[in-house]
This record gives C-alpha cells, sequence and structure tokens, in this order.
C-alpha cells in the first residue's frame, strides 16, 4: 500500500488529511501532463483490475473512472447493476465480494444510499472508491474541482469560494465543502433556507440567503444542479422563481471579482441555475472540469493501487 | 416446593420495603418476607445465600417486540422471554407489530398460548388500536382485552388521524385499559434515519428533528385531555417532549411516559461510522435530550424504563443504512444500563426499581412488580459490586443488534425467579 495515504480506501474527503489532498492533486498534474500527450495511455496499472459497481444512472462520472483505467491499462470492467443478481434481491455486500472475487483490486461504487462504500470497505480486501453515496459524499468531484481550482487560481489557501444551490441534498457541495476547508479557502454557501442548512456554519462556512451578499468578491463560484424533483417536495415554489432569485446570471456574476471563474460538476439545468451566457462564459471552466477529473482519477487509481 | 432466599437487601417499592430481609417462596408465590433469620420454620427444599445482594421483584418490561408470530427468524417468544429472564425481566408485554399483527382475540391467544408453552416468563400482549396497525379502523379492543391484552398500541406506526386517535382513546376508557402512543409526526420525519442536525449532514442522512416527536406528543396530550383517556407516551427521545409531558402532569392529565436505556446512556454519535446497530426509532438525540431525560426521570415526567427491545437478524442490520431496519436489542442490557443512573446520582436505586416494576405494573393494572405476599413468585438478585462486559455472542436474544457491545456494565443478575422457578446465570 501507498506509503502517503493512509487508508486502502477512498470514501471521503472527510477521511482525508491536508497533506494528502495536496498529494493527490500533484500526482494528478503529471497525469494531466500525459493527458496532453498524442498518445494518452500509460503502461503503469498493467494487470490490475478495476470494477465500476453503479447503483446509480451516472453517464459521465463512469465512464471518467472508466478512461481513466483505460489509460492506466488496467482491465476495466462496468458491473451493470440492472442485468445483474441485485434485481434478484442479492445483499450489496454479497454483491461486492462477488466483485471481489472476479479479481477486482479496485471498486469504484456509485450508490443512493450514504455510507455505502463504508460497508463495503469494512468487509472488502479490495480498495473502495467512493465514486458518490447518497447526499454525503463525491470525493473525486471535490478532488477535480480542486484541482482545476489550482490550476487557474494557482491555489486554494485565502481564496473566497462560494457554492450555490441545494447544499443540504447535494454530495458534491459536501465534499467541496470539505476539501476547501481543508485547503483553507474561505467557503460561502448560497441558497434557500429550506435547502442551506444553518447548522453548517458549525463547518466554519458562512451562509447566505441572498445572492448579492454571499457573491460579492467571491474567487470562485461553484453552482450545483438542481434536481427539479424538489420543487413539488416545498423546498422551492418554481423552477421560474428559483431561478429569478438563486440563478446564475451576468449581472450577479459581476459581483464577482473581475477574474472570478464559474465551475459546474454537471449536468447542467441551462436557465434554472445558471444561465447559458454565464455557463458558455469566458468565466466558464466547466469542460476543463471535466477534462481534469480524468488526471485526478487516475492519479486516485495509480496511489491506491499502491504502484510505484 | 419451598425455596428461601435468604438474607438479602430487599427493595420492593410497592411495598416500601429497604433492607436485609428473608423471602420465603412457595409453589409459584411468595409466601412472605421476613426479618432475617425470622422465616417461620418448617420444610425448605433450596435455600438461596442473597448475601450482600439485591433482591428486587423481577423486571418489568412494558415495551418488548418478541417478534412471533411471522418474524421469527428476529426473536420468538421463547427466545425473547429467555433473555427476560437473563437479564433480571419476569414480565414482559409484547408490542403487536407482529405478522399478522396481533389485532384481534385469535391472535392474542396465540400469543398467550405460546408463552404458556414455551415461555420463560409472563407474556402480556399488547393489541394493536388499529386493524392491521393501519391507522383506518379501530379493534375489537373490549374482545382483545377479554383475551388478555393488558394495553392498545400501533407502536411503530402512529395514529395519524388525529380524529381515530380521538375516538380510540375515548372508547378505551369503557375497556379500563390505556392506550399506549408512539408519537411521532411521519411527514416531520419524512424519511428520516438518524437526528437532525449537523451530524446528520455530514454523514448524509436523512435527519429527524425533534419536533416530529414533539408536536405529536402535543397532540396525542391534547387528545388525553380532551377525553380524560388514560395515555402512556413510549420512548420519550427528546427534551421537548420531556417538557410537555411534565406540564400535562402538572394541570392533572391521566398521562404517563416512558424512556429507554438508549436514550439516556448514548448520543446521535453512535450513528458516526453508518453503525445500523444505533439506528433506532425515535433516533439517537444530542446530549442536551440525554440531561433532560434524565432530569425528566428524576422528577417523574418519566415515569418508566422500558426496553424497546427491537431485535433484528445480522442480516437485517448488515445492510446499506436506509435499508436497515431501526431497533435496538434492549433486554441484556436494560438493568446495566440503568444502574449507571444510581452511580450518577439521578436516581436512588429504590427510584429506578420502581421505574422498572411497580411503576408499569400499576400502569398497565398487572399483578407484578412486587414481593408482596400471595403475589407471584418473581423476583431477580442482582450483585452490584460484580461487573461484566456485554458480550453479543452471550445473548439469549436472537437480535445481536447492540451498540452496548462490549460496554462495561456493573451489576450482574446472579439468580431470577421467574413463576417460582429458579434460574441462576
Amino acid at each position: 500500500m501507498n506509503q502517503v495515504l493512509k487508508s486502502k480506501d477512498l470514501l471521503g474527503i472527510k477521511e482525508l488529511s491536508a497533506p494528502e489532498i495536496k498529494f493527490i492533486l500533484d500526482t494528478a498534474f503529471g497525469f494531466k501532463d500525459v493527458l496532453k500527450r498524442d498518445i494518452k495511455k500509460v503502461p503503469t496499472l498493467r494487470g490490475r483490475t478495476v470494477i465500476n459497481l453503479f447503483y446509480e444512472p451516472s453517464t459521465r462520472t463512469r465512464t471518467s473512472f472508466e478512461l481513466a483505467a483505460k489509460r492506466m491499462s488496467t482491465d476495466v470492467v462496468n458491473f451493470s447493476v440492472s442485468t445483474s443478481s441485485v434485481v434478484k434481491g442479492e445483499s450489496i455486500i454479497d454483491t461486492a465480494l462477488t466483485v471481489q472475487a472476479l479479481g477486482a483490486d479496485i471498486i469504484v461504487i456509485r450508490h443512493s444510499s450514504s455510507g455505502v462504500p463504508h460497508l463495503l470497505s469494512h468487509h472488502l480486501r479490495a480498495s473502495v472508491i467512493n465514486a458518490g453515496d447518497g447526499t454525503n459524499e463525491h470525493p473525486t468531484q471535490a478532488l477535480l474541482d480542486a484541482f482545476t481550482i489550482v490550476e487557474k487560481k494557482g491555489g486554494v489557501k485565502g481564496l473566497r469560494i462560494a457554492i450555490v444551490g441545494d447544499i443540504s441534498h447535494s454530495r458534491v457541495a459536501k465534499s467541496n465543502i470539505y476539501c476547501l476547508k481543508k485547503l483553507g479557502a474561505e467557503v460561502s454557501l448560497i441558497g434557500p433556507p429550506t435547502l442551506v442548512p444553518k447548522e453548517m456554519e458549525a463547518l466554519g462556512v458562512k451562509v447566505f440567503y441572498g445572492m448579492d451578499e454571499g457573491m460579492k468578491d467571491v474567487d470562485v463560484i461553484m453552482m450545483l444542479r438542481i434536481q427539479r424533483e424538489r420543487q413539488g417536495k416545498g423546498f422551492f415554489p418554481s423552477t421560474e422563481e428559483y431561478f429569478r432569485k438563486w440563478g446564475l446570471t451576468s449581472e450577479r456574476l459581476s459581483l464577482a471579482k473581475d477574474d472570478a471563474i464559474v465551475m459546474h460538476p454537471g449536468p447542467m439545468n441551462r436557465g434554472i441555475e445558471i444561465a447559458s451566457e454565464v455557463a458558455d462564459g469566458p468565466k466558464s471552466v466547466i469542460l476543463d472540469q471535466v477534462t481534469n477529473g480524468l488526471a485526478v482519477r487516475m492519479a486516485v487509481l495509480y496511489l491506491l493501487s499502491g504502484a510505484s | 416446593m419451598r425455596i428461601l432466599i435468604a438474607a438479602g437487601h430487599v427493595i420492593d417499592p410497592s411495598q416500601a420495603i429497604d433492607g436485609v430481609f428473608d423471602i420465603l417462596i412457595k409453589g409459584r408465590k411468595i409466601e412472605g418476607i421476613y426479618p432475617k433469620g425470622k422465616a417461620p420454620k418448617g420444610e425448605i427444599d433450596r435455600v438461596i445465600d442473597a448475601r450482600g445482594m439485591y433482591v428486587l421483584p423481577g423486571l418489568v418490561d412494558m415495551h418488548t417486540h418478541l417478534r412471533e408470530p411471522g418474524f421469527e427468524h428476529k426473536e420468538t417468544i421463547k427466545t425473547g422471554t429467555l433473555a427476560a429472564i437473563k437479564a433480571g425481566f419476569t414480565s414482559v408485554c409484547a408490542m403487536p407489530n407482529t405478522m399478522p399483527v396481533n389485532d384481534s382475540a385469535g391472535i392474542t391467544e396465540y400469543i398467550l398460548q405460546k408463552a404458556e408453552e414455551e415461555g420463560a416468563c409472563a407474556v402480556f400482549p399488547i393489541g394493536a388500536i388499529t386493524k392491521g396497525q393501519a391507522g383506518e379502523e379501530l379493534t375489537d379492543m373490549d374482545t382483545m382485552r377479554n383475551a388478555g391484552c393488558v394495553a392498545f398500541s400501533d407502536d411503530g406506526f402512529p395514529v395519524e388521524k388525529s380524529l381515530l386517535m380521538r375516538r380510540a382513546l375515548e372508547y378505551s376508557k369503557a375497556c379500563g385499559v390505556p392506550l399506549i402512543a408512539h408519537s411521532e409526526d411521519l411527514s416531520l420525519s419524512a424519511g428520516g434515519m438518524m437526528n437532525e442536525g449537523l451530524l446528520s449532514q455530514t454523514l448524509g442522512l436523512g435527519g429527524i428533528p425533534n419536533t416530529a416527536e414533539e408536536t405529536a406528543v402535543f397532540r396525542d396530550i391534547a387528545l388525553s385531555e380532551l377525553t380524560g383517556a388514560r395515555l402512556h407516551i413510549a420512548h420519550v427521545s427528546t427534551e421537548g417532549s420531556v417538557r410537555i409531558i411534565r406540564a400535562a402532569k402538572s394541570r392533572g392529565v391521566k398521562v404517563t411516559a416512558e424512556t429507554c436505556p438508549h436514550y439516556f446512556s448514548i448520543t446521535e454519535e453512535a450513528v458516526k461510522g453508518y453503525n445500523t446497530n444505533a439506528k433506532v426509532n425515535p433516533p439517537l438525540r444530542t446530549e442536551r435530550d440525554v440531561k433532560a431525560i434524565k432530569e425528566g426521570l428524576r422528577d417523574g415526567a418519566i415515569d418508566v424504563i422500558a426496553t424497546d427491545h427491537a431485535p433484528h437478524s445480522k442480516g437485517d442490520k448488515m445492510k446499506e443504512f436506509d435499508l436497515a431496519p431501526s431497533g435496538i436489542s434492549g433486554l441484556e442490557t436494560a438493568l446495566g444500563l440503568s444502574l449507571r443512573l444510581v452511580d450518577e446520582g439521578v436516581l436512588t436505586l429504590t427510584e429506578l426499581i420502581r421505574k422498572m416494576t411497580v411503576n408499569p405494573a400499576t400502569i398497565l393494572s398487572l399483578n407484578k412488580g412486587g414481593l408482596k405476599p400471595g403475589s407471584d413468585a418473581d423476583a431477580a438478585i442482582i450483585d452490584l459490586k460484580k461487573s461484566f462486559n456485554v458480550d453479543i455472542n452471550q445473548f439469549e436474544s436472537k437480535g445481536k443488534n447492540t451498540p452496548f457491545d462490549w460496554w462495561l456494565l456493573k451489576g450482574a443478575v446472579v439468580v431470577t425467579v421467574a413463576g417460582g422457578k429458579v434460574h441462576r446465570w
């Protein structure tokens, strides 16, 4: 096992120290160079097996992990849940043990229940990578976001970063809060009181209900996807009102610093949380995030596989 | 068969006894309590030396899930009552959320017959308030009372419709039985899995606010006040509930309340690491609530310590946190955890035993929970000096689901006498 990462698993940012986060990012910068080459593939993890175990529909994250694994020359398999014995009522632990018995060195898990990666990590020798669990964490997304910020801003420490939207149900927001705080940023959370719990301030962040106060002089704006289902449950009255109050428009963006960057984990709802002119505008780094996701996931696979 | 329990320190709050006495048991009944060495001479078949020990009335648990019929892989009447006597309990009240639900006299009779054949101690069924616990139609309360139900509850499922709860309370007055309310506003708990707060946010688990319990406690008390019916609030977990119950009692509402050892022993912190053995409904709360529960026990706002013994199989609990069922296997840790209240100065030993014997027996009109001559020979002999490590592998219960595994507890049960039958542990 690698000497720098203490755990065999990547369960969440909560479980990582700041030096561990920095080490992953440093490693990822090396792999970003690989991605710029003509032949974007290294033999580093030849013979290793990565299995993607996705219990939730996901295209971008799964594809990103799959490509990252292929760039490292691993054998990577997508274990498709709908066609598996899961539908026959097999317990998740039994499924994971089966996947391990097939020879998986690393299992990448996405699940709608918070804590599933933790549950599996108790039962598996293989490394477990959390690719998003319920409303808990999505650690590789936070790492690729931090990577992108470092790439664009030279560092994270001291930056003012606003995260806007449904914080309460967002694993992306949670992982980002832990990650950015550990790296020394000033973090504010903006959104409706129904979706931004005030008790989060105990984590050392500021909570704002209005965009104008929260956006002032920020260096980075992270928009979150708003799920339309929340509308019917009383979290906010309509997507129209949501956009009017919390949507990121050019006008609101002008409150931020001149050199501010706009991020979004995708998939975007144009016209609900973000205006197209902003999403496609010069400050948007949304597609860079996607590219950087590959480098970060290559780094995570590399470090957890203990290769040298 | 005559048995002498000799020279133990007898605590029986039902008759204000607190001192060293001899107890004579004849057959299934208590023959008498006598000053040390003063028991009438005559043929004695067995002497239990209780010197240095405390002799208590057999404990009464008014909130037990025995799981039979229907969920025998979790617990049976046999294993549940064995767990009970090992833990000093000699009377358990079986909650109706079995399969089928105990919502008719036939099921009640089945439970009592099973208990007669296989039970290690007395079993008192609690009937469902509504058929199938579906919250729509009242059960045949009086018929079921005649069959042996001692109270009615939809435990696990609150009666959501306020009008139906009102009717149930009104009707129960004709049957002379209390209703036991699982007070929860389901629309506020909204599928939550643990206490709502920063920790639920950082674990990504849906939260259940204190208010989900408190608004329902308030409603149920208001309905009890309106109807004049006897109401017992089950498993109180929050500071606000204690306050609401205390205020109701002070204006004379016929309300009583229970809490469970886990609500005064641990907090939501136990959930960390997605420990499904700490998933329970109502959820484990905060330090502030724990403090308020203890204060409620101390000042009498809370009358009873019950276990809410909710055994589950390993497979049931070894799951995704949101899919795992709620509940703690509580019988075999209840006394040890409760005795900590005596060490902490919250309750005297007598007050504690009162809340685990005569108080629940009085609420349910059971002829149990005391050592009066002529009453059933139910007693527990405990060694307060003896500590033990909780060990789920030693549990008699099939349910090994406890967050207290390997806790060091004081006050080992040495002997239980259940219906005149002596069990030495």
